[in-house]
């Protein structure tokens, strides 16, 4: 038997695209573990690295150059809140990955990002129309406090794998815990079985 | 970007000056550490403690609890009789290893803080799952100077912080600055003004205590410089409040000459956009 609380009634947003333990936000909610770093668009530059070193690498130019997708996801924080039908621009991840050779073995990804900040993914799940390096939002560029210039955005997992102010992906034939990984955070992060924390 | 300290070493970049958030993990973030799986607590309202007209400490019974780094949180899930929940995460206010103290600040319409702040009466339950984040989090050992920067309810986790090295003895330089909107918004006032030995600024946004002769309005640059440890004393620093908040202090830090990675931060609410 549940544990009730007395009086409680709330809000009662039930919603079918509403994952376990989230509620619906119209904002946007940041959540980073430091200040918002500053990138020089000049300089800037996308690479997918492995063992042997950088298979491919895009300037910010060479990366807009590409087609882009307008994409329509829900996004699903693990501090809870869940925001429907944000709206994004970017280059698949499929396009940029068919660009560089990748070993068989190469079946983990670790992103690395300005400031410092990492998160694992397996490679399956950045294939398939699922993943993209995210540099507009809402119909503008992505503001600095949510990821911008480029972000990763693989909106099928919490949030905090979509790893702000992204620079590279790193191939890896085994699993690496990136930043909150480590920190206690689930190491897959679906939130549709609520993977929030170690052991979910 | 600095070098990524991994157990196997397999993720190398160049160096740079500054840490990397991974070289600033806290020892044991990098062992496997067996993952826990965090249960769900029942908790029990044991007394509810306004701070302000909007705010209220809740202190909470919870079986099972076995404590808390200072400037984690919890989750907390708030069930109807017919089965309907909610869940939110609220910051642990009471010191590090203490029982669950939690202090919330009421959001007009929101769901859960209103229950919790001016509904909820002792002997009522709640659920809480915890704690959690292990990177928000001061510990004791550490000798480092600590600058503690507040807006609103981002207070809480630093006074724990504060509540920690009070009851540890513990005698690292403190300074803490404060942003609340009125004298009436301000949390635990009293407490804070009997700190002896911790350095606490206040600033006012909209308006300031009978008496007041400095500035009302945002921390900006030049209140910062003066009520911060200046970055050649390598402080960790910890900024916790509204998002707006957050960044407009946290990119006022970085221009002040602090370093990024020693700079932490935790956010509560959404931005404007
Ligand atoms: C790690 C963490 C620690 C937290 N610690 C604390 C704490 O110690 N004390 C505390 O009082 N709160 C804390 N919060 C915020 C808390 O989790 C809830 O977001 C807050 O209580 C509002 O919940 P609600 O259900 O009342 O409002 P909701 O129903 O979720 O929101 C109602 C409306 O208010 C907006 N809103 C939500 N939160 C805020 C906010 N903080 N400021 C302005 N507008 C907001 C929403 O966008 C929404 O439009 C913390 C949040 C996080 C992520």
């Amino acid at each position: 038997m549940a544990i009730v609380s007395r009086g409680f009634r709330g809000r009662r947003t039930e919603d079918p695209r509403l994952p376990p333990g989230q509620y619906l936000e119209r904002g946007f909610p940041v959540l980073s573990a430091g200040p918002t770093p500053r990138a020089d668009l000049d300089t800037w530059t996308f690479s997918i690295r492995g063992a042997d070193g950088e298979r491919g690498s895009w300037t910010w130019r060479e990366l807009q150059a590409l087609p882009a997708d307008d994409i329509v996801r829900d996004i699903h924080c693990v501090t809870r809140w869940t925001k429907l039908d944000s709206h994004w621009r970017g280059v698949s991840l499929d396009r940029l990955l068919d660009a560089v050779r990748i070993e068989p073995d190469e079946q983990y990804v670790l992103a690395h990002c300005d400031g410092g900040y990492t998160t694992n993914v397996p490679l399956a799940d950045l294939r398939g129309g699922q993943a993209w390096i995210a540099y507009g939002y809402d119909g503008g560029a992505l503001p600095p406090e949510h990821g911008g210039p480029a972000r990763l955005l693989i909106p099928h997992l919490y949030f905090w794998k979509s790893a702000k102010w992204i620079r590279s992906l790193q191939l890896l034939d085994h699993d690496v815990a990136g930043f909150w990984e480590r920190l206690g955070y689930h190491e897959y992060g679906d939130p549709w079985k609520e993977q929030r924390y170690w052991g979910d | 970007m600095g070098r990524l300290t991994v157990a196997d070493g397999a993720v190398e970049e160049p160096a740079e000056d500054e840490p990397s958030l991974h070289e600033l993990l806290p020892d044991g973030a990098d062992d496997p550490v067996a993952p826990r799986v965090l249960p769900w607590l029942p908790a029990t309202l044991v007394e509810r403690r306004p701070e302000t007209a909007s705010a209220a400490t809740l202190v909470l019974d919870a079986p099972g609890w076995t404590g808390a780094l200072a400037g984690q949180h919890v989750d907390v899930r708030l069930t109807a009789d017919d089965g309907y929940a909610a869940e939110r995460s609220y910051s642990l206010a009471s010191p590090a290893g203490a029982p669950v103290e939690l202090t919330v600040q009421v959001v007009d319409d929101g769901e859960v803080s209103p229950y919790l702040t001016l509904d909820m009466e002792p002997g009522d339950h709640l659920e809480l799952r915890g704690p959690i984040g292990r990177w928000f989090v001061w510990r004791p050992g550490s000798t480092r100077p600590v600058q503690l920067i507040a807006g609103g309810s981002g207070l809480v986790p630093l006074m724990s912080m504060v509540r920690t090295r009070e009851a540890v003895g513990a005698s690292t330089p403190f300074r803490l600055l404060v942003s609340a909107r009125t004298p009436a918004d301000a949390l635990y006032d009293e407490e804070l003004a009997a700190l002896t030995d911790v350095e606490v600024t206040r600033v006012w946004t909209r308006r300031a205590p009978e008496g007041w002769t400095g500035p009302v309005g945002r921390a900006d640059a030049a209140t910062l410089a003066a009520a911060c440890f200046p970055p050649a004393d390598e402080p960790d620093v910890f900024v916790c409040g509204p998002t707006p908040f957050v960044e407009a202090v946290a990119n006022a830090l970085v221009d002040l000459g602090h370093m990024p990675g020693r700079i932490r931060t935790e956010r509560f609410g959404p931005t404007g956009s």
